[in-house]
């Protein structure tokens, strides 16, 4: 994939453990997409998440409002606790709404898991460098916040595992997949907001 | 926790708002703990058949309101005026996505007001609200409380509209100091 000059440069100061490749990584956890409601954060997630479910009504991505993605599964998964909800948020998005994870841990849906792809960097800007190459641990913030089921995913036998986690089912979840500073894959999101709320809507409500 | 310690002499009228609440289909109660809504915030603690959702600041209220109209469901956001602040750029969603988005905010730094750091935030609740596309509906007098709540959740689960309540300070009392 052609990164660009800036994520080659930014790619330099990789800590070694940002070695997995998002674009074969986040397919690999999530495994069978239909299985879950997905709210997406802005950004890099928002693409890994449409390329994957290629804009079906269960997929809602921000592309602004940073920091909504997590509370906005929980919310969803309140609502709608017969489904799994997954979160997919970046490394940036859930530094600007560490608190979210309390506010998750304290209700505990067993119904939503949160998988943070974390680059260590804040690419859609330019990829400057984020706190968490700089040694912020999200696993350790999501464990401190008393989210109990957490793993780390920064190789490919870790995969299996966190795929695993996200699944589980008889708890929150909160998987941190360390990929390397590039790309998202390339797909067309839809920035109408109220449209995407609507089909997301007529998806879910009208099919129960 | 016992709700009891939390109420002191609640106003009757503050039942009779949770009661109102929750004949509307509310299910999810999301907060940062307020003097103001301590009887609310007590009720949905106490009551089974709601979320009572502790906030860490209030902007991850209106996140959390967003995705339980994606699931179909109601909720509210109980804040102090302080907190409007907090919520303005999230606010971008509401407004963005046309979700529904209804909260009661306790208010500072008006009629009476004894600390002098809440008239920032207290005085600039109305035109900040209304620069993000929330209604505002100011309630007064004991009497005014579930007439305005109900015309604003007519408004927003019926129209889509965002619209605050403001249990203003004349309604509730300015805190002492």
């Amino acid at each position: 994939m052609e990164t660009g000059s800036k994520a080659k440069v930014a790619a330099k100061a990789t800590a070694p453990q940002f070695i997995l490749d998002r674009s074969s990584a986040v397919p690999a956890l999530i495994g069978r997409q239909e299985d879950f409601l997905h709210i997406a954060g802005l950004a890099g997630t928002a693409y890994d998440i449409a390329a994957l479910t290629g804009n079906a009504g269960n997929s809602y991505a921000l592309a602004g409002a940073m920091g909504a993605a997590c509370m906005m599964g929980l919310g969803l998964a309140l609502a709608r606790p017969e489904k799994r909800v997954l979160v997919t948020t970046g490394d940036g998005e859930l530094l600007m709404s560490l608190g979210s994870l309390a506010a998750i841990a304290v209700m505990n849906p067993p119904n939503l898991s949160i998988l943070c792809v974390d680059n260590g960097h804040y690419g859609e800007t330019g990829y400057q460098v984020s706190h968490t190459s700089l040694g912020v641990d999200l696993e350790a913030i999501a464990q401190g916040s008393g989210i109990k089921l957490t793993r780390t995913v920064s190789a490919e036998a870790d995969i299996a595992e966190g795929a695993r986690i996200l699944r589980q089912g008889n708890a929150t979840a909160f998987v941190l997949l360390r990929v390397k500073p590039t790309d998202p894959p390339k797909a067309k999101l839809n920035l109408d907001g109220a449209v995407c709320r609507e089909a997301f809507r007529a998806a879910l409500l009208h099919q129960a | 926790m016992n709700p009891k310690t939390e109420i002191a002499h609640p106003a009757r009228w503050q039942d009779d708002l949770y009661d109102e609440l929750r004949r509307s289909d509310i299910t999810q109660f999301a907060y940062v703990p307020d003097a103001g809504h301590s009887v609310l915030i007590a009720r949905s603690l106490a009551d089974r058949d709601v979320h009572s959702i502790r906030l860490t600041t209030e902007e991850e209220g209106v996140a959390l309101l967003a995705g339980a109209d994606l699931g179909g469901r109601r909720g509210v956001l109980l804040m102090q005026s302080s907190g409007v602040g907090n919520c303005i750029n999230m606010l971008s969603l509401t407004k963005g996505s046309r979700f529904p988005f209804l909260t009661l905010v306790s208010m500072r730094g008006e009629f009476g007001e004894g600390n002098p750091w809440q008239f920032a935030m207290g005085q600039a609740v109305e035109p900040v609200l209304a620069a993000m596309g929330v209604i505002c509906l100011r309630a007064e007098r004991p009497e005014d409380v579930i007439p305005t709540t109900k015309a604003a959740i007519t408004m927003v689960f019926q129209s889509g509209q965002a619209v605050a309540v403001l249990l203003t300070q004349k309604l509730i009392g300015a805190k002492k100091f």
